[in-house]
């Protein structure tokens, strides 16, 4: 169950070594040297809810097993597991890419050893209310580009609509089969010192992660190991959800994923999801449409008809006779085939309307609305400041918020008002006055942590966490998702862009819930 | 499979072929150097008309000299001919298609590149010069090894031979017409000197050895012709890099046309009179030969790097 083997340790550590030249990444090094003898400090407290350990300074009992196990390792042990993922996690390319003055390396995610912990009964609930929320949202965006409803009768404004950057006129009266526009949803989620999970944000355009999430536990798997529920069937459930889009009866529909190219920060993730499912990974111009409206793949055996394309390219890049002309990344044609039904496309073209941050904020009533249900995931509190009595509330209490532009993703934009100067929120004040729509403002949570190991010893370190959920004609999420992980202290900010890791998320059947 | 995918793998295996031809290269013409008087010597200005970047080194170096001309074949970034820049573009080419091939062909090829950085950077001195070339032309052996006995022999194999043969096919044909061009017309082969050029012909090819195995004692400048262009079992001539190539091509869809183009050059060549050539006629005849050999590469890329609609 658990990997102790020490040969297979030390061969790691040379070849720890070997990887770093072989592919001039770089990693968080071996701080070994520096007093190995040192022991771990135990009496490990956070300041926050944790996702190990309870209140009272013992671990919860889904992560009982686990820290037992980790407190018997020792110190030197527990590094030079660390180290060991490190390599693996080279090993097994997974990789993102820089960019700096001297071009561009891959370079190696950081990846924390020790394992965030969910029971299993508690993720059931997550995973209802997830299904919930993303049928919800389908459904309010398939109202958009059609009839429009829930305008008409005085749910959603008509005014936050016209002020949408992601809404395409060009997707207006469509409607994509099952009436599924956003296929695979990536939404992050976050847990309060109270110690419920909240929703903070939908992704519904070209969510990205989870290859990190399956490959942290191939790694994970290699270092330590517990009673946990697997992963690694989301390949094969992302193959048949996009097959079940195939507008030709085909026993064998041609799937591709479609990457802008290499250059790509997320490459690795299309060239390994395409990998594992076994498909053609396509560049724009490895594809053309034809005047029969049908989209072709350019092979050495000629033309193929493609039938479905999971595309990692931005709406705007995707289509130069119908977006960006300029752009270099897209297929010519491409709307035209699937408005003619000729071609599956996953997400849909126009399926980030939804994933607006001020849309956000209407969720909870856009699920009453089509579903007459209660959200069973909540919303964090959110202030609209397009709404005038919000407005005031925000600039008067901004020092205590956490501040969002509308359409911004990554973390970049935004202001979290207690860690803010006062110049800064002064700056945010007139942008917010000066553009209203385009801004929300959260309550700060007080965001839960996970044990970390940093500089040697274990602290506590805050996580979030991103599920993933496809819809078709049926649902599938997750089992857990991926955990990113500020590693610097205090830091909320866990985008891999911005110095962001992640953990191995483990649901654990702590009560034997998964045998009934 | 992808066309460009398939182109990508073809021109992988160009510039691998291209980086250690380009280091042999280099090498023998260091050798000759050593080996004829001074009044005979071939200098290092060949080795620049040989891979047809005359106008771009004049405008980049004023004489040269055996430090330029190393240098702009060897560590030129900025001469996308040389074997730092054909290394790069190796293995900017796999990368697109890494996920064909066996994980250790990334890891060597991404690895040779980060070595020949490493070690071009800088001064270069004879010595180091020498053993990065002589390590450099064995790791690409070994990456070609390894394809060979780890990787399915499947189309991206085909594509990979396909581009090393046309590589080697074309370095020989232009190394055979500057080499041997101040040769021919007129030569007396009991001239020692003679015998010894036409050696510095073959050993470009790094073929001195096996011709002497295949041949005669004497170096006489048909034979070498006929060795060179048309011997059936010495990989670097010119037939056995086609017949290599049609080998390949029959594996693959569609390959009637391009089939029949590698044909008629085997044709042209078995055809050819050694004799007459070396009299008067090699040059142009080595022109023909890169024409048609062009002409191939066009039929590839129309063929399957470049799908049609009505394909």
């Amino acid at each position: 169950m658990l990997t102790d083997d020490p040969q297979y340790f030390s061969l790691l550590r040379a070849a720890h070594t070997a990887m770093r030249y072989a592919f001039g990444a770089r990693t968080q090094g071996n701080d070994l040297s520096d007093g190995a003898k040192s022991r771990l400090d135990w009496n490990y407290r956070s300041d926050f809810c944790d996702e190990l350990i309870g209140p009272r300074g013992g671990p919860r009992a889904a992560a009982r097993p686990l820290w037992r196990y980790l407190k018997g390792l020792g110190r030197e042990e527990l590094l030079e597991r660390r180290d060991a993922c490190e390599v693996a996690a080279l090993v097994a390319g997974i990789t993102f890419r820089v960019y700096h003055d001297e071009g561009s390396a891959d370079r190696a995610m950081p990846f924390d050893l020790i394992p965030r912990v969910i029971p299993l009964t508690e993720w059931r609930q997550v995973s209802e209310g997830l299904v919930q929320r993303v049928t919800a949202l389908n459904l309010f965006i398939d109202d958009l580009y059609g009839e429009q409803k829930i305008i008409r009768d005085g749910v959603f404004p008509a005014e936050i609509l016209a002020g949408s950057a992601n809404f395409r006129e060009q997707c207006v009266g469509i409607t994509p089969r099952y009436g599924v526009w956003a296929h695979i949803c990536g939404s992050d989620l976050v847990r309060d010192a109270d110690g419920t999970l909240y929703v903070l944000e939908d992704n519904l355009r070209v969510p990205s992660g989870v290859s990190y999430m399956l490959e942290n536990r191939q790694v994970m798997k290699k270092v330590l190991g517990g009673d946990i529920q697997p992963v690694d069937d989301y390949p094969a459930r992302l193959y048949d959800m996009l097959a079940s889009l195939s507008p030709r009866p085909a026993d064998y529909p041609t799937v591709v994923v479609l990457t802008p190219g290499m250059f790509n920060s997320a490459y690795f993730e299309h060239a390994w999801l395409a990998q594992q499912m076994g498909v053609e990974l396509v560049e724009g111009r490895d594809l053309v449409v034809l005047d029969d409206d049908c989209v072709y793949m350019r092979t050495i055996h000629g033309l193929r008809q493609v039938d479905v394309i999971y595309r990692r390219i931005d709406d705007a890049f995707l289509d130069p006779e119908v977006f960006r002309e300029d752009s270099m990344l897209g297929v010519r044609g491409l709307m035209r085939a699937w408005k003619a039904g000729h071609v599956g496309l996953a997400n849909a073209p126009g399926a980030g309307v939804a994933d607006d941050k001020v849309v956000y904020s209407y969720v909870p009533e856009i699920i009453r609305y089509y579903l007459d249900q209660d959200p069973m995931v909540p919303n964090v509190p959110t202030w609209r400041c397009s709404i005038k009595s919000e407005l005031d509330h925000v600039l008067a209490n901004i020092e205590q918020l956490v501040v969002k532009p509308a359409n911004e993703s990554g973390g970049y934009g935004m202001l979290i008002g207690p860690h803010a100067s006062r110049k800064e929120r002064e700056e945010f004040k007139r942008l917010i006055k000066a553009d209203p729509r385009n801004y929300i403002a959260q309550p700060t949570l007080a965001i839960s942590t996970c044990p970390t190991l940093s500089g040697g010893q274990i602290a506590p370190r805050h996580v979030d966490l991103r599920p993933f959920i496809l819809s078709s004609d049926q649902h599938y999420v997750t089992m857990g998702g991926l955990t990113r992980v500020a590693m610097r202290a205090g830091s909320l900010v866990v985008n891999s862009s911005q110095g962001g890791g992640s953990k191995d998320t483990w649901i654990v059947d702590v009560d034997g819930a998964g045998q009934g | 499979m992808l066309s460009r995918v398939a182109e990508n793998l073809y021109w992988y295996g160009r510039y691998l072929e291209r980086a250690e031809d380009l280091g042999r290269m280099i090498n023998v013409n260091g050798h000759l150097m050593l080996d004829l008087p001074r009044s005979m010597a071939p200098g290092w200005a060949p080795l620049v008309r040989i891979t047809g970047s005359q106008a771009l080194f004049d405008e980049l170096y004023d004489t040269p000299g055996e430090r330029q001309v190393v240098r702009f074949l060897l560590a030129d970034t900025r001469h996308p001919g040389s074997v730092l820049s054909c290394l790069h573009q190796a293995r900017e080419n796999l990368r697109a298609a890494r996920d064909l091939l066996p994980r250790e062909v990334w890891e060597q090829t991404n690895d040779l590149y980060l070595l020949a950085q490493d070690q071009l950077a800088g001064n270069l001195s004879k010595r180091r010069r020498q053993d990065f070339i002589d390590l450099m032309i064995r790791r690409c052996q070994q990456l070609i090894g390894m394809l060979a006995d780890i990787m399915s022999h499947d189309y991206a194999w085909d594509f990979i031979l396909l581009g090393r043969y046309h590589e080697r096919a074309d370095m020989t044909t232009r190394i055979l017409d500057v080499r041997s061009a101040h040769l021919l017309r007129g030569v007396d082969e009991s001239q020692p000197f003679d015998q010894l050029q036409w050696m510095s012909v073959l050993k470009s090819l790094t073929a001195y050895q096996m011709y002497r195995r295949h041949v005669r004692l004497r170096v006489a400048g048909p034979d070498v012709l006929r060795f060179l262009l048309g011997n059936p079992l010495f990989p670097r001539s010119v037939v056995f890099c086609l017949g290599a190539m049609a080998e390949r091509l029959e594996e693959l869809p569609d390959h009637e046309t391009t089939l029949v183009a590698v044909a008629r050059i085997k044709r042209l060549l078995d055809q050819a009179d050694a004799d007459a050539l070396v009299e008067g006629g090699l040059s142009a005849f080595v022109d023909h030969l890169q024409l048609e050999l062009i002409a191939v590469g066009d039929l590839m890329r129309q063929t399957w790097f470049e799908a049609k609609p009505d394909a």
